[in-house]
């Protein structure tokens, strides 16, 4: 079965700077890949070059054909939602809100109904703040409303952006529990990028390592997790 | 106090004009933190459109209406073909395209329809049934049709999906992408919506200030007072600025200084914010951290 999301030799570049050389990854249907790197090693610009948010070269697959976004929106209506950098939260909207909007680009009324239900199942805390502005939201809170405005668009790739970032422990616990569940649950595919890379080990099937904008290592998740060098410099132990 | 009264209502009709003005400013600067300067010479042009199908003969209202629509095309055009270009230019080069907008918008106007002033006719009845005196029917019903025109703009942004992805746009423009907002085209329809909004403004000043190319220039600086007064981020701000402002120009006019300089208060009110209050009655006070 072919992958749902394969990259070919991707190049990304800031302006004049290039930031990925030739990266090939791929996620496969209903798979989780995590993305494991240190700063800088352009974990972000990988998701932003799938999103046609810096200037990319290279190939794409999606679903078995050419993919090839030229404006973000173009990812979001192949069903590639995104929880970006910094959450991206519409600040000044409510939750309610920001939640219709990721269901933006669907037409299917009732199925979104049924959607904006499951998503307060998932996150009940963001059924109690329905109707609060997002901007007053805790940061745990923010990034489970990125994860469930993500979801509204009834994806089949999810692109995770550092979920665990600036979150206290037990609040990154309880949403990787959800991202498990939403992964078989629901069997969306993800492309996680984490800088926890225990968390992400658990949660992904493959993993691939980035430094500098290039592929240093990649497997299964168990053999990433077994490799020598993995262990000590982003597993600590 | 008839006097007085008589006053404030007919500041209030005028307010209501300037109220618009201001919300279509605030409706592009939300959006692209820009100031349009061409927008009261946009909706001067619609003004001359709705007197050109008057005159060749058509009922006022449908005239009113088809002026709508038309201005809402051609504000979304000029977005599309002239705006766009200069995304992400200096600002001051936008300022200069703006400026250059307004000129060519005013001589077209001139062109087109000569520099002679031209009475427009009210929509309204010679005659008042109630609150005669203190109030003209076309005052009456310039505030009566810009409220209504308010009230849908506010169901628009707050009941629709549409006028919620507007929001979004305005708002964050990467995330709105990355639903799947189409930004550009949200642009457009927002030059197009505020086009739309001054070409009311324009039909209900035109019988008050008569039509000439030139009728918006004071109008516009009242708006930015507006604009500024309410806060430039606020819409609601805005149009309350606008009510406001209309009401002082009167009072000052009558009271104070005199109609002749009757603009300055525009002026005294839009340096008098800046320094005192920059963020306007109602607008948001940003702090950046540095």
């Amino acid at each position: 079965m072919a992958a749902l999301l394969e990259t070919r030799g991707l190049r990304a570049f800031y302006g004049q700077t290039q930031a990925l050389y030739g990266i090939d990854l791929a996620v496969e249907q209903g798979g989780v890949t995590a993305v494991l790197g240190a700063n800088g090693a352009g974990k972000t610009t990988l998701l932003r070059a799938l999103c046609a948010m810096t200037r990319r070269e290279g190939e794409l697959f999606f679903d078995g054909e050419a993919f090839n976004p030229r404006e973000a929106e173009d990812a979001a209506r192949k069903g590639i939602a995104h929880a970006p950098d910094g959450r991206g939260t519409f600040l000044d909207l409510t939750v309610d809100e920001n939640l219709r909007l990721g269901a933006y680009t669907r037409k299917d009324r009732a199925g979104v109904a049924a959607d904006l239900r499951r998503a307060f199942d998932y996150f009940p805390r963001l059924q109690e703040r329905r109707h609060q502005q997002a901007g007053t939201l805790s940061g745990g809170e923010q990034q489970m409303l990125a994860i469930a405005r993500a979801l509204m668009l009834r994806p089949r790739l999810l692109l995770l952006d550092e979920p665990s970032f600036g979150l206290a422990p037990l609040v990154v616990k309880d949403i990787f529990r959800i991202l498990a569940a939403i992964n078989t649950e629901n069997r969306v595919a993800m492309l996680i990028v984490e800088q926890n890379a225990n968390l992400a080990l658990d949660l992904a099937d493959r993993a691939y390592l980035l430094e500098t904008g290039r592929v240093a290592f990649h497997g299964p998740s168990s053999v990433v997790r077994a490799d020598e060098a993995v262990r000590r410099v982003y597993l600590g132990y | 106090m008839f006097a007085f009264t008589h006053q404030v209502l007919s500041g209030l009709a005028m307010g209501s004009v300037y109220a618009s003005v201001a919300l279509a400013i605030v409706m592009i600067y939300q959006a692209t933190r820009l100031v349009n300067f061409a927008q009261g010479e946009m909706a001067m042009f619609s003004t001359y459109l709705a007197w050109a199908m008057i005159d060749a003969g058509l009922p006022y209202w449908v005239a009113f209406f088809l002026t709508i629509v038309i201005s809402f095309v051609l504000g979304a055009a000029i977005e599309r073909l002239v705006i766009r270009r200069f995304d992400g230019a200096p600002v001051l080069t936008v300022v200069i395209v703006f400026i250059g907008l307004l000129v060519i918008i005013n001589s077209l106007a001139g062109w087109l329809f000569t520099y002679s002033i031209k009475s427009f006719d009210s929509p309204f009845p010679e005659t008042a049934r109630f609150g005669a005196g203190y109030i003209s029917p076309h005052e009456m019903g310039a505030i009566g049709v810009t409220l209504a025109m308010l009230a849908l703009i506010w169901v628009f942004f707050r009941f629709t999906p549409l006028g919620l992805a507007m929001r979004a746009a305005a708002q964050n423009p990467i995330s709105a992408r990355l639903v799947g907002i189409g930004v550009g085209r949200m642009l457009a329809i927002g030059w197009g919506l505020a086009a739309a909004v001054g070409a009311v403004a324009g039909m209900m000043a035109a019988p008050i200030v008569y039509l000439d190319p030139n009728m918006m220039s004071g109008i516009l600086l009242y708006g930015f007072a507006a604009a500024l007064l309410g806060g430039i981020d606020n819409p609601w701000g805005a149009v309350i600025g606008g009510f406001m402002v209309g009401v002082l120009e009167n009072i000052a006019g009558a009271y104070l200084v005199g109609a002749e300089i009757k603009l300055s208060v525009a002026l005294a009110i839009i340096v008098g914010v800046l320094v005192a209050r920059p963020s306007g009655l109602f607008g948001r006070v940003i702090v950046t951290r540095v």
